[in-house]
Protein backbone atom coordinates (compact mmCIF):
# COMPACT_ATOMS: atom_id res chain seq x y z
CA UNK A 1 0.00 0.00 0.00
CA UNK A 2 2.73 2.42 0.86
CA UNK A 3 4.60 2.54 -2.13
CA UNK A 4 3.03 5.28 -4.89
CA UNK A 5 1.26 4.34 -8.22
CA UNK A 6 2.93 8.07 -9.62
CA UNK A 7 5.67 9.44 -8.11
CA UNK A 8 5.70 13.24 -9.35
CA UNK A 9 8.97 15.47 -8.47
CA UNK A 10 10.18 18.65 -9.08
CA UNK A 11 8.13 18.55 -12.31
CA UNK A 12 8.35 21.37 -15.03
CA UNK A 13 6.33 22.20 -17.87
CA UNK A 14 7.39 25.13 -19.95
CA UNK A 15 5.40 26.07 -23.54
CA UNK A 16 6.12 28.39 -26.39
CA UNK A 17 4.66 31.71 -25.75
CA UNK A 18 2.97 32.40 -29.48
CA UNK A 19 2.37 35.92 -27.39
CA UNK A 20 5.36 37.02 -27.11
CA UNK A 21 6.68 39.39 -30.06
CA UNK A 22 9.61 37.98 -31.66
CA UNK A 23 11.36 38.63 -34.80
CA UNK A 24 13.61 35.09 -35.63
CA UNK A 25 14.57 31.99 -33.90
CA UNK A 26 11.87 29.89 -31.69
CA UNK A 27 9.16 31.08 -29.73
CA UNK A 28 10.56 31.77 -26.22
CA UNK A 29 9.39 29.68 -23.23
CA UNK A 30 6.75 30.61 -21.05
CA UNK A 31 6.70 28.70 -17.70
CA UNK A 32 3.28 27.14 -16.52
CA UNK A 33 4.38 24.39 -13.64
CA UNK A 34 6.93 25.38 -11.54
CA UNK A 35 8.33 22.48 -9.78
CA UNK A 36 5.43 20.05 -8.46
CA UNK A 37 6.29 17.23 -6.43
CA UNK A 38 3.44 14.45 -4.73
CA UNK A 39 2.89 11.39 -5.10
CA UNK A 40 -0.40 9.19 -5.91
CA UNK A 41 -0.65 5.90 -3.78
CA UNK A 42 -2.86 2.99 -5.37
CA UNK A 43 -5.85 3.39 -4.68
CA UNK A 44 -6.17 6.96 -3.50
CA UNK A 45 -8.98 9.41 -4.76
CA UNK A 46 -7.02 13.09 -5.38
CA UNK A 47 -8.62 16.39 -5.77
CA UNK A 48 -6.85 19.03 -7.66
CA UNK A 49 -8.38 22.14 -6.95
CA UNK A 50 -6.98 25.83 -7.68
CA UNK A 51 -8.48 28.65 -9.49
CA UNK A 52 -8.82 28.79 -13.47
CA UNK A 53 -5.66 29.53 -15.15
CA UNK A 54 -3.64 27.72 -11.78
CA UNK A 55 -2.27 24.69 -14.27
CA UNK A 56 -4.52 21.86 -13.27
CA UNK A 57 -5.77 20.72 -16.86
CA UNK A 58 -1.33 20.92 -17.72
CA UNK A 59 -0.61 19.08 -14.48
CA UNK A 60 -3.46 16.26 -15.91
CA UNK A 61 -1.96 16.42 -19.28
CA UNK A 62 1.75 15.60 -18.02
CA UNK A 63 0.23 12.80 -15.64
CA UNK A 64 -1.41 10.80 -19.21
CA UNK A 65 1.51 12.02 -21.31
CA UNK A 66 -0.39 14.05 -23.30
CA UNK A 67 2.21 16.29 -22.80
CA UNK A 68 5.88 16.25 -22.31
CA UNK A 69 7.13 17.67 -19.25
CA UNK A 70 10.32 20.22 -19.19
CA UNK A 71 11.45 19.14 -16.12
CA UNK A 72 11.57 16.78 -13.26
CA UNK A 73 10.82 13.02 -13.27
CA UNK A 74 7.03 11.21 -13.37
CA UNK A 75 7.15 7.40 -12.06
CA UNK A 76 4.67 5.17 -13.07
CA UNK A 77 4.72 1.93 -11.12
CA UNK A 78 8.60 2.90 -10.81
CA UNK A 79 9.21 3.38 -14.39
CA UNK A 80 10.21 6.48 -15.42
CA UNK A 81 7.47 7.92 -18.36
CA UNK A 82 8.64 11.50 -18.33
CA UNK A 83 10.46 11.29 -21.70
CA UNK A 84 9.05 8.22 -22.87
CA UNK A 85 8.47 7.89 -26.68
CA UNK A 86 5.52 7.00 -28.36
CA UNK A 87 6.87 3.47 -28.41
CA UNK A 88 7.83 3.18 -25.09
CA UNK A 89 4.30 4.85 -23.67
CA UNK A 90 2.56 2.28 -25.71
CA UNK A 91 2.83 0.01 -22.87
CA UNK A 92 1.63 2.02 -19.99
CA UNK A 93 -1.62 3.36 -21.95
CA UNK A 94 -3.78 1.05 -20.78
CA UNK A 95 -2.98 2.41 -17.69
CA UNK A 96 -2.94 5.86 -17.64
CA UNK A 97 -6.49 7.11 -19.11
CA UNK A 98 -8.20 10.09 -18.87
CA UNK A 99 -12.04 11.57 -19.51
CA UNK A 100 -12.19 14.70 -20.73
CA UNK A 101 -14.45 17.38 -19.85
CA UNK A 102 -16.17 18.30 -23.00
CA UNK A 103 -17.64 14.93 -24.28
CA UNK A 104 -19.02 16.79 -27.38
CA UNK A 105 -15.27 17.01 -28.47
CA UNK A 106 -13.33 14.02 -26.64
CA UNK A 107 -15.90 11.32 -28.10
CA UNK A 108 -15.60 11.11 -32.35
CA UNK A 109 -18.91 12.36 -33.39
CA UNK A 110 -18.43 10.13 -36.38
CA UNK A 111 -18.16 6.68 -34.10
CA UNK A 112 -20.64 4.65 -32.93
CA UNK A 113 -21.27 4.43 -29.00
CA UNK A 114 -20.11 0.93 -29.04
CA UNK A 115 -17.43 1.63 -31.20
CA UNK A 116 -16.16 4.27 -28.65
CA UNK A 117 -15.94 2.25 -26.32
CA UNK A 118 -14.66 -0.83 -27.93
CA UNK A 119 -11.86 0.39 -29.67
CA UNK A 120 -9.61 1.33 -27.01
CA UNK A 121 -10.01 -2.53 -25.66
CA UNK A 122 -9.11 -3.50 -29.38
CA UNK A 123 -5.84 -1.77 -29.32
CA UNK A 124 -4.92 -3.21 -26.46
CA UNK A 125 -5.44 -7.03 -27.61
CA UNK A 126 -8.53 -7.63 -25.16
CA UNK A 127 -10.79 -10.13 -26.77
CA UNK A 128 -14.58 -10.47 -27.20
CA UNK A 129 -14.18 -6.21 -27.42
CA UNK A 130 -17.77 -5.74 -28.58
CA UNK A 131 -19.33 -7.87 -25.68
CA UNK A 132 -17.12 -6.54 -23.14
CA UNK A 133 -18.07 -2.89 -24.46
CA UNK A 134 -22.13 -3.62 -24.14
CA UNK A 135 -21.58 -5.54 -20.29
CA UNK A 136 -19.53 -1.62 -19.92
CA UNK A 137 -22.78 0.12 -21.36
CA UNK A 138 -24.53 -1.43 -18.38
CA UNK A 139 -21.69 -0.90 -16.09
CA UNK A 140 -22.63 2.93 -16.47
CA UNK A 141 -25.89 2.40 -16.63
CA UNK A 142 -26.64 3.54 -19.68
CA UNK A 143 -28.34 0.02 -21.20
CA UNK A 144 -27.36 -1.80 -24.29
CA UNK A 145 -29.73 -0.34 -26.24
CA UNK A 146 -27.45 3.03 -26.78
CA UNK A 147 -24.86 0.79 -28.51
CA UNK A 148 -25.61 1.57 -32.02
CA UNK A 149 -26.15 5.81 -31.57
CA UNK A 150 -24.14 8.58 -31.75
CA UNK A 151 -22.46 11.26 -29.24
CA UNK A 152 -24.79 14.06 -30.82
CA UNK A 153 -28.01 11.60 -30.20
CA UNK A 154 -26.99 11.62 -26.22
CA UNK A 155 -27.71 13.74 -23.30
CA UNK A 156 -24.78 15.70 -21.69
CA UNK A 157 -24.67 12.85 -18.58
CA UNK A 158 -25.44 10.33 -21.06
CA UNK A 159 -22.25 11.68 -23.55
CA UNK A 160 -20.68 11.52 -20.33
CA UNK A 161 -21.02 8.15 -19.26
CA UNK A 162 -19.63 6.68 -22.31
CA UNK A 163 -16.31 8.69 -22.24
CA UNK A 164 -16.31 6.96 -18.45
CA UNK A 165 -17.27 3.88 -20.12
CA UNK A 166 -14.25 4.35 -22.65
CA UNK A 167 -11.72 4.73 -19.89
CA UNK A 168 -12.65 2.32 -17.44
CA UNK A 169 -13.48 -0.16 -19.92
CA UNK A 170 -9.68 -0.90 -19.89
CA UNK A 171 -9.44 -1.23 -16.07
CA UNK A 172 -6.71 0.73 -15.95
CA UNK A 173 -4.57 1.43 -12.57
CA UNK A 174 -4.87 5.33 -12.74
CA UNK A 175 -7.63 7.58 -14.16
CA UNK A 176 -7.80 11.37 -14.56
CA UNK A 177 -10.78 12.84 -14.81
CA UNK A 178 -10.56 16.44 -15.69
CA UNK A 179 -13.49 19.19 -14.88
CA UNK A 180 -15.77 16.06 -16.15
CA UNK A 181 -18.83 17.38 -14.57
CA UNK A 182 -18.25 20.78 -15.36
CA UNK A 183 -20.94 21.23 -18.62
CA UNK A 184 -23.64 19.36 -16.31
CA UNK A 185 -27.15 20.77 -13.98
CA UNK A 186 -26.81 19.68 -10.73
CA UNK A 187 -28.91 16.77 -10.58
CA UNK A 188 -26.73 15.17 -13.42
CA UNK A 189 -23.49 16.00 -11.64
CA UNK A 190 -24.68 14.24 -8.62
CA UNK A 191 -25.69 11.38 -10.56
CA UNK A 192 -22.06 11.05 -12.82
CA UNK A 193 -20.37 11.44 -9.56
CA UNK A 194 -22.14 8.78 -7.80
CA UNK A 195 -21.42 6.58 -10.97
CA UNK A 196 -17.56 7.53 -10.71
CA UNK A 197 -17.54 6.93 -6.92
CA UNK A 198 -19.15 3.12 -7.77
CA UNK A 199 -16.86 2.36 -10.33
CA UNK A 200 -13.58 3.45 -8.37
CA UNK A 201 -14.82 1.59 -5.13
CA UNK A 202 -15.68 -1.90 -7.44
CA UNK A 203 -12.42 -1.79 -9.93
CA UNK A 204 -9.25 -0.63 -7.37
CA UNK A 205 -8.84 2.40 -9.66
CA UNK A 206 -6.55 5.34 -8.71
CA UNK A 207 -8.33 8.31 -9.73
CA UNK A 208 -7.35 12.16 -9.94
CA UNK A 209 -10.17 14.58 -10.28
CA UNK A 210 -9.66 17.89 -11.73
CA UNK A 211 -12.26 20.41 -10.19
CA UNK A 212 -13.16 24.13 -9.38
CA UNK A 213 -16.10 22.42 -6.97
CA UNK A 214 -14.42 22.25 -4.03
CA UNK A 215 -18.00 20.47 -2.73
CA UNK A 216 -17.62 17.76 -5.15
CA UNK A 217 -13.97 16.91 -4.45
CA UNK A 218 -14.75 17.18 -0.75
CA UNK A 219 -17.13 14.37 -1.46
CA UNK A 220 -14.98 12.03 -3.92
CA UNK A 221 -11.50 12.56 -2.92
CA UNK A 222 -9.61 11.75 0.24
CA UNK A 223 -6.72 14.12 -0.71
CA UNK A 224 -6.39 17.31 -2.35
CA UNK A 225 -3.34 19.40 -4.00
CA UNK A 226 -4.32 22.87 -3.86
CA UNK A 227 -2.83 24.56 -6.96
CA UNK A 228 -1.81 28.36 -7.53
CA UNK A 229 0.00 29.66 -10.27
CA UNK A 230 1.53 26.32 -11.38
CA UNK A 231 2.40 25.62 -7.69
CA UNK A 232 1.23 23.59 -4.97
CA UNK A 233 0.64 25.89 -2.06
CA UNK A 234 -0.99 22.97 0.43
CA UNK A 235 -1.55 19.11 0.21
CA UNK A 236 -3.12 16.64 2.47
CA UNK A 237 -6.05 15.17 3.54
CA UNK A 238 -9.24 16.42 2.10
CA UNK A 239 -11.05 16.46 5.43
CA UNK A 240 -7.99 18.12 7.04
CA UNK A 241 -7.11 20.74 4.36
CA UNK A 242 -10.72 22.26 4.43
CA UNK A 243 -11.42 22.03 7.80
CA UNK A 244 -7.96 24.24 8.76
CA UNK A 245 -6.58 25.48 5.63
CA UNK A 246 -2.91 26.53 6.27
CA UNK A 247 -2.18 28.72 3.63
CA UNK A 248 -4.61 31.92 3.23
CA UNK A 249 -5.31 31.06 -0.52
CA UNK A 250 -6.56 27.65 0.13
CA UNK A 251 -8.82 29.42 2.69
CA UNK A 252 -9.60 32.30 0.03
CA UNK A 253 -10.97 29.38 -2.57
CA UNK A 254 -13.18 27.72 0.25
CA UNK A 255 -15.00 30.98 0.67
CA UNK A 256 -14.94 31.82 -3.10
CA UNK A 257 -13.99 35.09 -2.36
CA UNK A 258 -12.30 36.70 -5.53
CA UNK A 259 -9.01 36.35 -5.35
CA UNK A 260 -6.03 39.14 -5.39
CA UNK A 261 -4.47 39.72 -9.16
CA UNK A 262 -1.45 37.21 -8.83
CA UNK A 263 2.06 39.52 -8.93
CA UNK A 264 4.40 39.17 -11.93
CA UNK A 265 6.74 37.37 -9.57
CA UNK A 266 4.62 34.30 -9.52
CA UNK A 267 4.87 33.34 -13.27
CA UNK A 268 8.98 34.10 -13.63
CA UNK A 269 9.78 32.72 -10.16
CA UNK B 1 -34.53 13.39 -50.65
CA UNK B 2 -35.69 14.74 -54.29
CA UNK B 3 -32.24 16.25 -55.06
CA UNK B 4 -30.92 12.86 -54.65
CA UNK B 5 -33.56 11.06 -56.65
CA UNK B 6 -33.41 13.42 -59.69
CA UNK B 7 -29.87 14.21 -60.20
CA UNK B 8 -28.93 10.33 -58.72
CA UNK B 9 -31.76 9.11 -61.60
CA UNK B 10 -29.94 11.13 -64.35
CA UNK B 11 -26.74 10.02 -63.64
CA UNK B 12 -28.17 6.80 -63.48
CA UNK B 13 -29.33 7.89 -67.27
CA UNK B 14 -25.82 8.66 -68.23
CA UNK B 15 -23.76 5.39 -66.92
CA UNK B 16 -25.73 2.88 -68.45
CA UNK B 17 -26.29 5.01 -72.04
CA UNK B 18 -22.09 5.23 -71.22
CA UNK B 19 -22.06 1.17 -70.47
CA UNK B 20 -24.86 0.10 -73.38
CA UNK B 21 -23.79 2.88 -75.95
CA UNK B 22 -23.41 0.43 -78.86
CA UNK B 23 -26.30 -1.53 -78.21
CA UNK B 24 -28.39 1.63 -77.54
CA UNK B 25 -27.20 4.19 -79.89
CA UNK B 26 -29.54 4.09 -82.64
CA UNK B 27 -27.13 4.96 -85.32
CA UNK B 28 -23.50 4.96 -85.79
CA UNK B 29 -21.76 8.14 -83.85
CA UNK B 30 -19.72 8.92 -87.25
CA UNK B 31 -21.58 8.08 -90.01
CA UNK B 32 -22.00 10.97 -91.75
CA UNK B 33 -24.99 10.98 -94.79
CA UNK B 34 -25.42 14.65 -96.98
CA UNK B 35 -29.11 13.81 -97.73
CA UNK B 36 -29.59 13.61 -93.89
CA UNK B 37 -28.21 16.96 -92.61
CA UNK B 38 -29.54 19.56 -90.51
CA UNK B 39 -32.58 17.46 -89.78
CA UNK B 40 -34.82 18.91 -86.70
CA UNK B 41 -35.66 16.43 -83.63
CA UNK B 42 -38.71 14.60 -83.24
CA UNK B 43 -40.80 17.30 -82.09
CA UNK B 44 -39.99 19.72 -84.84
CA UNK B 45 -41.83 19.72 -88.54
CA UNK B 46 -39.77 18.02 -90.27
CA UNK B 47 -38.30 15.65 -88.47
CA UNK B 48 -37.02 12.00 -89.89
CA UNK B 49 -37.97 9.06 -88.05
CA UNK B 50 -35.17 7.16 -86.12
CA UNK B 51 -33.29 10.65 -85.77
CA UNK B 52 -35.07 11.78 -82.17
CA UNK B 53 -32.75 14.38 -81.76
CA UNK B 54 -32.18 15.34 -85.36
CA UNK B 55 -28.67 15.09 -87.05
CA UNK B 56 -25.95 17.89 -87.19
CA UNK B 57 -24.01 19.57 -90.90
CA UNK B 58 -22.35 16.44 -92.13
CA UNK B 59 -25.91 14.73 -91.04
CA UNK B 60 -24.17 12.22 -87.90
CA UNK B 61 -26.95 11.35 -85.40
CA UNK B 62 -26.95 13.94 -82.44
CA UNK B 63 -28.72 11.32 -79.93
CA UNK B 64 -25.91 8.66 -80.76
CA UNK B 65 -23.22 11.36 -80.50
CA UNK B 66 -24.51 12.31 -76.94
CA UNK B 67 -24.82 8.94 -76.13
CA UNK B 68 -20.60 7.94 -77.29
CA UNK B 69 -19.83 11.65 -75.49
CA UNK B 70 -21.54 10.61 -72.51
CA UNK B 71 -18.63 7.72 -72.25
CA UNK B 72 -15.85 10.39 -72.27
CA UNK B 73 -17.66 12.67 -70.02
CA UNK B 74 -17.77 10.11 -67.15
CA UNK B 75 -14.45 8.60 -68.12
CA UNK B 76 -12.94 11.68 -67.43
CA UNK B 77 -15.31 12.95 -64.68
CA UNK B 78 -14.49 9.40 -62.74
CA UNK B 79 -10.50 8.98 -63.44
CA UNK B 80 -9.70 12.88 -63.17
CA UNK B 81 -11.53 13.67 -60.35
CA UNK B 82 -10.52 10.61 -58.90
CA UNK B 83 -7.07 11.23 -59.30
CA UNK B 84 -6.88 14.78 -58.42
CA UNK B 85 -9.05 13.71 -54.89
CA UNK B 86 -6.43 10.81 -54.30
CA UNK B 87 -2.97 13.40 -54.81
CA UNK B 88 -4.99 16.27 -53.20
CA UNK B 89 -6.78 15.01 -50.27
CA UNK B 90 -3.66 12.94 -49.43
CA UNK B 91 -1.57 15.80 -49.24
CA UNK B 92 -3.96 17.47 -47.87
CA UNK B 93 -4.54 15.04 -44.60
CA UNK B 94 -0.73 14.49 -44.07
CA UNK B 95 -0.23 18.30 -44.21
CA UNK B 96 -3.06 18.87 -41.80
CA UNK B 97 -2.63 16.20 -39.58
CA UNK B 98 1.18 16.43 -39.41
CA UNK B 99 1.79 20.36 -39.46
CA UNK B 100 5.69 21.48 -39.10
CA UNK B 101 8.13 20.90 -42.51
CA UNK B 102 5.48 18.54 -44.05
CA UNK B 103 3.14 21.42 -43.70
CA UNK B 104 5.26 24.01 -44.65
CA UNK B 105 6.42 21.60 -47.94
CA UNK B 106 2.82 21.35 -49.36
CA UNK B 107 1.80 24.55 -48.48
CA UNK B 108 4.30 26.29 -50.29
CA UNK B 109 3.97 23.78 -53.27
CA UNK B 110 -0.17 24.44 -53.62
CA UNK B 111 1.01 28.71 -53.64
CA UNK B 112 3.19 28.08 -56.38
CA UNK B 113 0.70 25.86 -58.21
CA UNK B 114 -2.12 27.99 -57.57
CA UNK B 115 -0.27 30.83 -59.00
CA UNK B 116 -0.74 29.45 -63.15
CA UNK B 117 -3.94 30.31 -64.32
CA UNK B 118 -5.63 27.04 -64.77
CA UNK B 119 -7.14 27.10 -68.39
CA UNK B 120 -3.82 28.30 -69.87
CA UNK B 121 -1.89 25.44 -67.33
CA UNK B 122 -4.02 22.78 -69.04
CA UNK B 123 -3.96 24.11 -72.53
CA UNK B 124 -0.56 24.16 -71.96
CA UNK B 125 -0.04 20.93 -70.72
CA UNK B 126 -2.19 18.99 -72.96
CA UNK B 127 0.17 20.78 -75.22
CA UNK B 128 3.09 19.29 -74.04
CA UNK B 129 1.65 15.83 -73.16
CA UNK B 130 0.07 15.84 -76.60
CA UNK B 131 -3.81 15.63 -77.25
CA UNK B 132 -5.23 12.46 -76.36
CA UNK B 133 -7.95 11.08 -73.51
CA UNK B 134 -5.28 10.28 -71.19
CA UNK B 135 -3.43 13.74 -71.13
CA UNK B 136 -6.57 15.20 -70.82
CA UNK B 137 -7.52 13.00 -67.76
CA UNK B 138 -4.04 13.78 -66.51
CA UNK B 139 -4.34 17.90 -67.03
CA UNK B 140 -7.29 18.27 -65.29
CA UNK B 141 -5.78 16.04 -62.29
CA UNK B 142 -2.23 17.62 -62.36
CA UNK B 143 -4.09 20.96 -62.20
CA UNK B 144 -6.95 20.45 -59.73
CA UNK B 145 -5.51 18.72 -56.65
CA UNK B 146 -4.88 21.89 -55.10
CA UNK B 147 -8.51 22.11 -54.61
CA UNK B 148 -8.92 19.44 -52.80
CA UNK B 149 -5.23 19.85 -50.75
CA UNK B 150 -6.35 23.16 -49.36
CA UNK B 151 -9.91 22.23 -48.01
CA UNK B 152 -9.08 18.75 -46.61
CA UNK B 153 -6.03 20.61 -44.98
CA UNK B 154 -7.68 23.41 -43.19
CA UNK B 155 -10.43 20.91 -42.21
CA UNK B 156 -8.23 18.29 -41.07
CA UNK B 157 -6.36 21.33 -38.99
CA UNK B 158 -9.24 22.30 -37.87
CA UNK B 159 -9.80 18.27 -36.82
CA UNK B 160 -6.61 17.86 -35.26
CA UNK B 161 -7.57 20.34 -33.05
CA UNK B 162 -10.41 18.09 -31.86
CA UNK B 163 -10.13 16.76 -27.35
CA UNK B 164 -10.93 13.24 -30.02
CA UNK B 165 -7.41 13.00 -31.15
CA UNK B 166 -5.96 13.67 -27.83
CA UNK B 167 -8.60 11.06 -26.11
CA UNK B 168 -7.06 8.46 -29.69
CA UNK B 169 -3.41 8.92 -28.11
CA UNK B 170 -5.16 8.43 -24.68
CA UNK B 171 -6.50 4.93 -25.81
CA UNK B 172 -3.02 4.29 -27.24
CA UNK B 173 -3.56 4.58 -30.93
CA UNK B 174 -0.86 5.08 -33.29
CA UNK B 175 -0.49 8.79 -35.07
CA UNK B 176 -1.12 7.20 -38.56
CA UNK B 177 -4.12 5.03 -37.00
CA UNK B 178 -5.67 8.30 -35.49
CA UNK B 179 -4.99 10.26 -39.00
CA UNK B 180 -6.64 7.36 -40.70
CA UNK B 181 -9.24 6.09 -37.64
CA UNK B 182 -10.43 9.08 -36.26
CA UNK B 183 -9.73 12.43 -38.54
CA UNK B 184 -10.48 10.46 -41.82
CA UNK B 185 -13.95 9.68 -41.24
CA UNK B 186 -14.30 13.24 -39.95
CA UNK B 187 -13.69 14.97 -43.42
CA UNK B 188 -14.62 12.54 -45.49
CA UNK B 189 -18.25 14.31 -45.97
CA UNK B 190 -16.23 17.37 -46.94
CA UNK B 191 -14.17 15.22 -49.53
CA UNK B 192 -17.51 13.56 -50.63
CA UNK B 193 -18.64 16.81 -51.86
CA UNK B 194 -15.43 18.41 -52.71
CA UNK B 195 -15.19 14.91 -55.39
CA UNK B 196 -18.53 15.37 -56.53
CA UNK B 197 -18.67 19.67 -57.43
CA UNK B 198 -14.85 17.94 -59.09
CA UNK B 199 -16.40 15.82 -61.23
CA UNK B 200 -18.37 18.19 -62.62
CA UNK B 201 -16.00 20.88 -63.47
CA UNK B 202 -13.37 17.84 -65.03
CA UNK B 203 -16.63 17.36 -67.31
CA UNK B 204 -16.49 21.47 -68.35
CA UNK B 205 -12.74 21.31 -68.82
CA UNK B 206 -12.88 18.28 -71.08
CA UNK B 207 -15.49 19.91 -72.97
CA UNK B 208 -13.07 23.49 -72.86
CA UNK B 209 -10.58 21.51 -74.00
CA UNK B 210 -13.03 19.50 -76.71
CA UNK B 211 -14.09 22.97 -77.76
CA UNK B 212 -10.72 24.79 -78.56
CA UNK B 213 -9.90 20.94 -80.58
CA UNK B 214 -7.21 20.27 -77.57
CA UNK B 215 -9.10 17.45 -76.28
CA UNK B 216 -9.07 13.57 -78.45
CA UNK B 217 -9.32 13.51 -82.04
CA UNK B 218 -12.14 15.75 -83.59
CA UNK B 219 -13.91 12.68 -84.95
CA UNK B 220 -15.11 11.06 -81.95
CA UNK B 221 -17.92 12.45 -79.99
CA UNK B 222 -17.51 14.65 -77.05
CA UNK B 223 -20.26 17.00 -75.88
CA UNK B 224 -17.29 20.07 -75.88
CA UNK B 225 -16.94 19.26 -79.43
CA UNK B 226 -20.48 18.93 -80.49
CA UNK B 227 -20.99 22.15 -78.49
CA UNK B 228 -18.10 23.65 -80.68
CA UNK B 229 -19.47 22.22 -83.92
CA UNK B 230 -23.30 23.38 -83.05
CA UNK B 231 -21.78 27.34 -82.75
CA UNK B 232 -21.41 27.55 -86.26
CA UNK B 233 -24.74 25.83 -86.96
CA UNK B 234 -26.74 28.17 -84.21
CA UNK B 235 -28.74 29.45 -87.10
CA UNK B 236 -29.53 26.45 -89.07
CA UNK B 237 -29.59 23.87 -86.40
CA UNK B 238 -29.86 25.31 -82.98
CA UNK B 239 -30.30 21.59 -81.39
CA UNK B 240 -26.73 20.42 -82.14
CA UNK B 241 -25.70 23.14 -79.93
CA UNK B 242 -28.20 23.19 -77.60
CA UNK B 243 -28.99 19.42 -76.63
CA UNK B 244 -25.27 18.82 -75.49
CA UNK B 245 -25.74 22.08 -73.93
CA UNK B 246 -28.38 20.67 -71.66
CA UNK B 247 -26.73 17.85 -71.15
CA UNK B 248 -24.07 19.35 -69.73
CA UNK B 249 -26.02 21.57 -67.75
CA UNK B 250 -27.25 19.07 -65.99
CA UNK B 251 -24.75 16.82 -65.61
CA UNK B 252 -22.72 19.52 -63.36
CA UNK B 253 -25.92 19.99 -61.57
CA UNK B 254 -26.39 16.14 -61.25
CA UNK B 255 -22.53 15.43 -60.04
CA UNK B 256 -22.72 18.38 -57.01
CA UNK B 257 -26.49 18.11 -56.20
CA UNK B 258 -25.81 13.98 -55.87
CA UNK B 259 -22.52 14.44 -53.93
CA UNK B 260 -24.72 16.88 -51.31
CA UNK B 261 -27.83 14.57 -51.23
CA UNK B 262 -25.11 10.79 -50.59
CA UNK B 263 -23.22 13.37 -47.73
CA UNK B 264 -26.33 14.28 -45.71
CA UNK B 265 -27.66 10.46 -46.28
CA UNK B 266 -24.44 8.88 -44.96
CA UNK B 267 -23.30 11.26 -42.64
CA UNK B 268 -24.25 9.68 -39.13
CA UNK B 269 -24.37 12.98 -37.63
CA UNK B 270 -26.57 14.73 -40.46
CA UNK B 271 -29.03 11.74 -39.52
N1 LIG C 1 -0.85 25.62 -25.28
C1 LIG C 1 -0.57 26.60 -24.40
N2 LIG C 1 0.36 27.53 -24.71
C2 LIG C 1 0.66 28.50 -23.85
N3 LIG C 1 0.08 28.63 -22.67
C3 LIG C 1 -0.84 27.75 -22.28
C4 LIG C 1 -1.22 26.68 -23.13
N4 LIG C 1 -2.16 25.94 -22.50
C5 LIG C 1 -2.36 26.54 -21.32
N5 LIG C 1 -1.59 27.63 -21.17
C6 LIG C 1 -1.53 28.51 -20.00
O1 LIG C 1 -1.18 27.73 -18.89
C7 LIG C 1 -1.87 28.14 -17.74
C8 LIG C 1 -2.57 26.95 -17.10
O2 LIG C 1 -3.60 26.49 -17.95
P1 LIG C 1 -4.52 25.28 -17.53
O3 LIG C 1 -5.42 25.02 -18.68
O4 LIG C 1 -3.68 24.16 -17.07
O5 LIG C 1 -5.32 25.89 -16.33
P2 LIG C 1 -6.51 25.24 -15.48
O6 LIG C 1 -6.07 25.27 -14.06
O7 LIG C 1 -6.88 23.93 -16.04
O8 LIG C 1 -7.66 26.29 -15.70
P3 LIG C 1 -9.24 26.04 -15.84
O9 LIG C 1 -9.77 25.86 -14.47
O10 LIG C 1 -9.73 27.32 -16.46
O11 LIG C 1 -9.42 24.85 -16.73
C9 LIG C 1 -2.82 29.23 -18.18
O12 LIG C 1 -2.26 30.47 -17.80
C10 LIG C 1 -2.86 29.11 -19.67
O13 LIG C 1 -3.02 30.36 -20.25
MG1 LIG D 1 -8.64 23.15 -17.11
Amino acid sequence: MADPLLQVRDLHLALPDLNAPRLFGPAPQVGILHGLTFDIPRGATLGIVGESGSGKSTLGRCLVRLLEPTGGTILLNGDDITHASPRDLAAHRRDLQMIFQDPMSSLNPRHSVLRLIADPMRLHGIQDADAKARDMLDRVHLGRRFADRYPHQLSGGQRQRVGIARAVGLSPRFILADEIVSGLDVSTQAQIIRLLEELVADMDLTLAFISHDLSVIRRLCREVIVLRAGQIVEAGATSKIFSAPAHPYTAALQSSIALPELDEGWLLS
Amino acid sequence: MVRLWLSGGWLAILVLAAIFAPWIAPHDPLAQDLFLERLPPVWIDGAEPGYYLGTDSLGRDVLSRMIYGARIALIVAVLAGGAAALIGSTLGLLAGFYGGWTDRIVGRIIDIWMSFPPVLFAILLVAVLGTGLHSVILAIAIIDWTRFARVIRAETMAQSRMDYVASAVVIGRSRLGTLAAEVLPNVLPTLLVLFSLEMGIAVIVEAILSFVNLSISSDDPTWGGMIAEGRTQIHFAPWVLVVPMVALFLTVLSFSQFGEGLKDRIDPVLR
